[in-house]
């Protein structure tokens, strides 16, 4: 196609040529790749944080969320997301089909599909070891449908968040929020595990099967997380984007050492010993604190962010786990609940305009963290009464919960006829 | 002919097993095994402390003539020696008769001397 000659057909290619940018979209397509690393990561730290009877069935689920979130994304959660519409839900351009920007349409798309997985992935944590997997099939398929569409329009689609001046970078609020509490709702209605709680209603241990696999998947959503927040400028050309990115990636990583040393700390100050599960639960609370705010904060309000997110993660899953007696295996609602909420909130407190293209959303600290605790309280409702409708439902018609005898005897061998060790 | 059933530390199998060797016993079995006792191990996981059941130790069991009896109860009694809390029993037994399956005989003489 390169010998033949061009200038007849040049107004269309060469007008593409020009706004189409390589280097943004090398940038996008990296960034969806990492992202996309963050499925393994999730899929590692679940299955490391259940019980081996169990790991199968949550692999399984996490490739579920991926597979189902990839076409159903496509079918219609991008249109609703980020097609025309008004302020509260996109209608337009179903089985995708978008407009080129600096980046190809189809970069894009696929930059926003793995976002919506993770999204959809935080949720099999909470809910692992006693959910029927037929019935987490049909929740999966609905988050990346249209929960997770619709209040994702609201902030990044041109909805009515975005329109108050809402801040939300990379997802704090749309993706780990809505996650987490998502995932709150489903380990309200199925209720803890069996052997979670004693007679008296003491809380009991039950212990991961592999440190060593949560571990290694912490480090993968580490990596993964270096895409998710940096290449959320989706642009890599010129200085400001080359700062904001090179700033993005240094605040997403204080933010996340932070918040690991500050779980440290905590469990060794409280429990008496430093903990590993809970070191590798404050990483995660510090990235996904950071994320609403990266481009915005500076290098030291990111290191505050990453404390105080993480010790209210530390605090939270004390506070479920021995108060409020629900079971959530691997600390997601804590994780991505309280972190993504605390994290949105603490972006309106340290925005700040002095930062090149910053735009903070409005003048005043307190407009700001208004807007940003309107935001995430006004997402958390809408994700938590989707939640509790799907699963109370479920629950109802088909039920949720497997049989006493498959959670006993694991979900592996009765849900799908194979074990992840024999 | 005697049986003694030695319950030892995980950590100074190793050791037994070498002194053991060293001494006048030709052979040896042994089982890793778990008891329940007065010592519990504490643990914390996500901030619930809980305490293990299981101790772990190993089982060994040895068969040797009246003459090895002294030798190898002391084997036990220092090669196992930490002097904490935990260090495990000798349980010392008869043994009324032994067979060799490939030969037929029978009594003492299947417990060969080491060559």
């Amino acid at each position: 196609m390169m010998f033949l000659d061009t200038t007849a057909a040049a107004p269309v290619v060469e007008e593409a040529v020009d706004y189409v940018n390589g280097l943004d979209t090398l940038w996008v397509l990296l960034g969806a790749m990492l992202v996309f690393w963050m499925q393994p990561g999730f899929a590692l730290v679940e299955a490391g944080m259940t019980r081996a009877k169990n790991t199968a069935n949550i692999l399984m689920k996490n490739f579920c969320d991926f597979m189902c979130g990839s076409v159903l994304y496509w079918i219609a959660g991008f249109s609703i997301m980020y097609g025309a519409g008004n302020g509260f839900f996109g209608w337009d351009g179903f089985f995708y089909t978008g407009e080129d920007s600096n980046i190809p349409a189809e970069a894009t798309f696929v930059f926003q599909t793995v976002f919506c997985a993770t999204a959809a992935t935080i949720v099999s944590g909470a809910m692992a070891e006693r959910t029927k997997f037929s019935m987490y099939f049909v929740y999966s398929m609905l988050i990346s449908l249209f929960i997770y569409p619709l209040e994702g329009h609201w902030s990044w689609g041109g909805g009515w968040l975005s329109e108050l001046g809402f801040h939300d970078f990379a997802g704090s609020t749309v993706v780990h929020l809505c996650g987490g509490v998502l995932a709150l709702a489903g380990a309200l209605v199925l209720g803890p595990r069996i052997g979670k709680y004693d007679k008296n209603g003491k809380s009991r241990a039950i212990p991961g099967h592999s440190l060593t696999l949560c571990a290694l998947g912490v480090f993968c959503l580490w990596v993964g997380w270096f895409g998710f927040n940096p290449c959320s400028t989706v642009a890599a050309t010129g200085y400001n984007n080359a700062t904001s990115m090179a700033h993005v990636f240094l605040t997403t990583n204080m933010a996340a050492a932070v918040g690991g040393l500050a779980a440290l700390a905590y469990t060794w100050i409280v429990d008496g010993k430093p903990s590993l599960s809970m070191v590798c639960n404050g990483v995660l609370a510090g990235l996904v604190g950071i994320t609403a705010g990266c481009d915005c904060v500076d290098i030291w309000a990111s290191l505050v962010i990453g404390l105080i997110v993480s010790v209210a993660m530390c605090v939270s899953v004390s506070v479920l786990d021995k108060k409020l007696h629900i079971d959530d295996p691997v600390g997601a609602v804590s994780v991505h609940g309280v972190g993504g909420f605390l994290g949105t909130i603490l972006t309106g407190v340290f925005c700040n305009p002095a930062i090149d293209g910053v735009d903070c959303g409005s003048d005043s600290i307190l407009g700001r963290i208004g807007i940003e605790a309107l935001g995430a309280s006004v997402v958390a409702l809408f994700a938590f009464a989707a939640g509790m409708i799907i699963f109370l439902i479920i629950k109802h018609t088909h039920g949720l919960r497997v049989d006493r005898r498959i959670e006993e005897e694991g979900l592996d061998i009765y849900e799908h006829g194979e074990a992840a060790y024999n | 002919m005697k049986k003694i059933e030695a319950i030892i530390r995980k950590t100074k199998f190793e050791e037994v097993k070498e002194t053991l060797l060293a001494s006048d016993i030709n052979w040896f079995e042994y089982h890793e095994c778990h008891g329940v006792g007065q010592s519990r191990q504490e643990r914390i996981y996500r901030g619930v402390v809980y305490s293990t059941d299981m101790i772990e130790r190993v089982h060994i069991t040895v068969i040797c003539r009246e003459m090895f009896v002294e030798s190898t109860i002391k084997v036990f009694l220092e090669a196992g020696h930490t002097g904490e809390v935990g260090d495990g029993r000798i349980f010392v037994s008869d043994v009324i008769d032994c067979y060799s399956i490939r030969t037929g005989e029978h009594g003492d003489v299947v417990l060969r001397d080491k060559k």
